[in-house]
């Protein structure tokens, strides 16, 4: 059986460059808008392992980055392109929010039914999109985008009818019973907002890992995604399987939401926009080449990037906006690996000379 | 009779974004090149037309100004749509990828570039100067028509005027055809003489500056600057016009005009007394629930370009 080849030296060549050049181009966009881009990346480094409390804040960040990272990851391994995870992500922090809020149950079963209420949901949605792929054809590109908005507004909707807060633009709180911080690990990294979902996105990660290459379930989802008429041809529901790998994909979406509301937050603020974690999952599956590890590893990077990055506008003054762009040229240069190569063209040939 | 007329008039006002994206995005498509991109050409035409006019109004060129904002997101937008060309047609990355990036990238440079040249600001200073709706002279007289269709700004008459020439060229010329052929069957193209790569280039270039266009007349029309959320969503709605007017440029306005309706229909249903009564929330979702509703329903199999996705192999002729 062949092994994943993602430590081959060729497999890691591209991502490792491509993080490079997208930091010194980030650098230089700093330089020419004449801000001090060594201080910048000093104060961001400062900002991710300055203290205790900034470390487990920036665990925090990376747990709904490598989740939302898993869940495109899977999408696209069965050939799909889930840009919904914006909206799995709001479903499932409705759902944990309604159990959160509505429901009175003892303490850990109530956090532990909110979650599975967000993960439920969030799957309902990715489910959704996967089955009017299957079924009608239909682009899950335009249908993921288009629930992403009616979520948005559905959320609000009830939050609005039946769980705001008055005289406040968000939901009210939570019930403590509801509550998944782990106040223990909180305690050790200075109140930091560590939560449960920290090992679930472990779990996760070991999950992905599995059910991908080893559950029969996994071989067909790849199969699907290497060649559908080919998978359709040897005997496989090639519906049925983009409607479970939706599913599977909205639910880690939903996690995140779920987490969020009962981990960090404590309730939903009504906003005018999606997070846009989604897209950063986009970003950080295509980094980790789609495998489990790659995805745990790109999101780490993201994570620490984001997090890192409000240091940077609180000590060299530059515009956080500007690791958006980095995040950017990094995804470019993993996209058109063509790119990194013809860059390094020249020095490929002098060590083989050398040689 | 006036209601139903501001309605209308209504829906031309949302949809011309949406008919400059969608045009923006049919190009593109049509030579094989997807591009989920749109929302980021809308971000890179809303911001530099925002700094442009913004300039230009500095400047002294008054009236003149959101002609100059116009004219500058057209031609800065180049930028994004060229880095987007290079990937998917000389690097032949995965193009979904790649428009990722584009918006990634748009978002993320417009955001900072704002804060690093107003000081800070997360948005672009109001313009005095931008667009107002001009009533054609005799036209606007002919009864409930008039109100409609001859009282709008001008980059609606653009709009429109560009979906017909683009419907010519397409479908009448030369030119058109060779688009056509190199969206739908590449290497059968160029054992014909087409030059794919060049072609294709020419009109990921022009897509991108087109789609550009509908974000700057979001901020030429109706909201005056550039902020995060100026555009929030309607390249999407654009991509989605394109599928449901099936790569036709036509079909394409039609279907942009149906989600400019919905969005209307929110504006003057909320002087209704029954109208308050339903939630906000729904007039809001009203567009995106329309194009699931419609992509659902009407469209059926909906034909794309034959290549599209794929890039250009010379060696697979």
């Amino acid at each position: 059986m062949k092994r994943s080849n993602i430590f081959k030296r060729e497999s890691l060549f591209v991502p490792i460059i491509a993080i490079i050049v997208g930091l010194v181009l980030g650098a230089l966009v700093m330089y020419v808008g004449g801000y001090d881009p060594i201080l910048a990346y000093h104060s961001m480094i400062t900002k991710i392992f300055g203290s205790t409390f900034d470390m487990g804040e920036t665990i925090r960040t990376i747990v709904p980055l490598v989740m939302c990272g898993l869940a495109v990851a899977i999408s696209f391994r069965a050939g799909l392109f889930n840009i919904g995870v914006d909206g799995q992500i709001i479903m499932g922090s409705l759902g944990a929010l309604i159990v959160g809020t509505q429901v009175n149950l003892p303490p850990f079963l109530h956090g532990l039914v909110a979650i599975l209420a967000g993960a439920f949901l969030g799957g309902l949605w990715g489910a959704l999109v996967g089955y009017l792929r299957a079924e009608k054809g239909i682009s899950e590109v335009v249908t993921s985008i288009m629930l992403n908005f009616i979520a948005l507004y559905f959320s609000q909707f009830l939050i609005n009818l039946f769980m705001l807060q008055e005289g406040t633009q968000r939901s009210e709180t939570i019930k403590d019973s509801a509550s998944i911080q782990m106040s223990w690990l909180s305690n050790l990294v200075d109140g930091a907002r560590i939560h449960w979902g920290f090992v679930i996105a472990i779990l996760a990660v070991i999950f992905y890992q599995v059910y991908l290459n080893k559950t029969k379930w996994g071989y067909e989802l790849r199969a699907v995604g290497l060649n559908p008429h080919a998978a359709h041809y040897a005997g496989m529901n090639v519906p049925h399987i983009l409607v479970k790998t939706m599913f599977i994909s909205g639910v880690f979406g939903g996690l995140v939401g779920a987490f969020d509301v009962l981990g960090v937050f404590k309730y939903v603020a009504i906003s005018s926009t999606t997070s846009g974690l989604g897209f950063d999952g986009i970003a950080v599956s295509l980094l980790g080449g789609n495998t489990a590890v790659g995805v745990l590893l790109s999101g780490i990077l993201f994570g620490a990037l984001t997090y890192g990055s409000q240091g940077m506008s609180f000590g060299a003054g530059v515009p956080a906006e500007i690791i958006r762009m980095v995040i950017g040229f990094i995804i470019f240069f993993v996209a058109a690996p063509g790119i990194v190569k013809l860059l390094f063209r020249p020095f490929h040939k002098k060590s083989k000379e050398e040689a | 009779m006036d209601i139903i007329a501001n309605l209308l008039n209504g829906t031309l006002v949302f949809s011309t974004a949406l008919i400059f994206a969608a045009l923006g995005g049919l190009i593109s498509e049509r030579s094989g090149i997807i591009n989920i991109g749109i929302e980021g050409f809308m971000v890179s035409g809303a911001f530099f037309s925002a700094v442009t006019a913004y300039y230009a109004e500095t400047a002294g060129f008054g009236a003149f100004s959101p002609w100059i904002g116009l004219i500058g997101a057209f031609v800065f937008s180049v930028i994004f749509s060229t880095i987007h060309a290079v990937a998917c047609i000389t690097y032949g990355a995965n193009q979904v990828v790649s428009g990722t990036v584009i918006n990634i990238l748009a978002s993320g440079s417009t955001f900072y570039l704002v804060k690093m040249i107003f000081a800070g600001s997360a948005e672009t200073p109001i313009l005095t100067n931008v667009f107002h709706k001009v009533k054609i002279p005799y036209l606007t007289d002919i009864p409930f028509v008039g109100k409609v269709i001859f009282n709008a700004y001008p980059t609606t008459y653009v709009a429109i005027a560009l979906i017909i020439v683009f419907h010519f060229i397409l479908f009448r010329t030369a030119n058109g055809l060779r688009l056509r052929s190199v969206g739908e069957h590449p290497n059968a193209a160029a054992t014909v003489g087409v030059k794919v790569n060049r072609t294709r280039y020419m009109s990921v270039i022009l897509s991108g500056s087109i789609a550009a266009l509908g974000g700057a007349t979001i901020v030429l029309t109706s909201n005056s600057n550039f902020a995060y959320n100026t555009i929030s969503g309607q390249g999407f709605i654009a991509l989605a016009a394109v599928i449901i007017g099936k790569w036709n440029p036509v079909g394409a306005m039609l279907a942009a005009l149906l989600f400019g309706l919905a969005q209307a229909v929110k504006d003057q249903f909320q002087i209704f007394e029954f109208a308050s009564k339903i939630p906000s929330e729904f007039f809001y979702m009203l567009p995106y629930l329309l194009t699931l509703l419609v992509l659902i329903g009407a469209v059926g199999k909906s034909r794309a370009p034959k290549a599209l996705g794929q890039p250009y192999d010379i060696g697979k002729r």
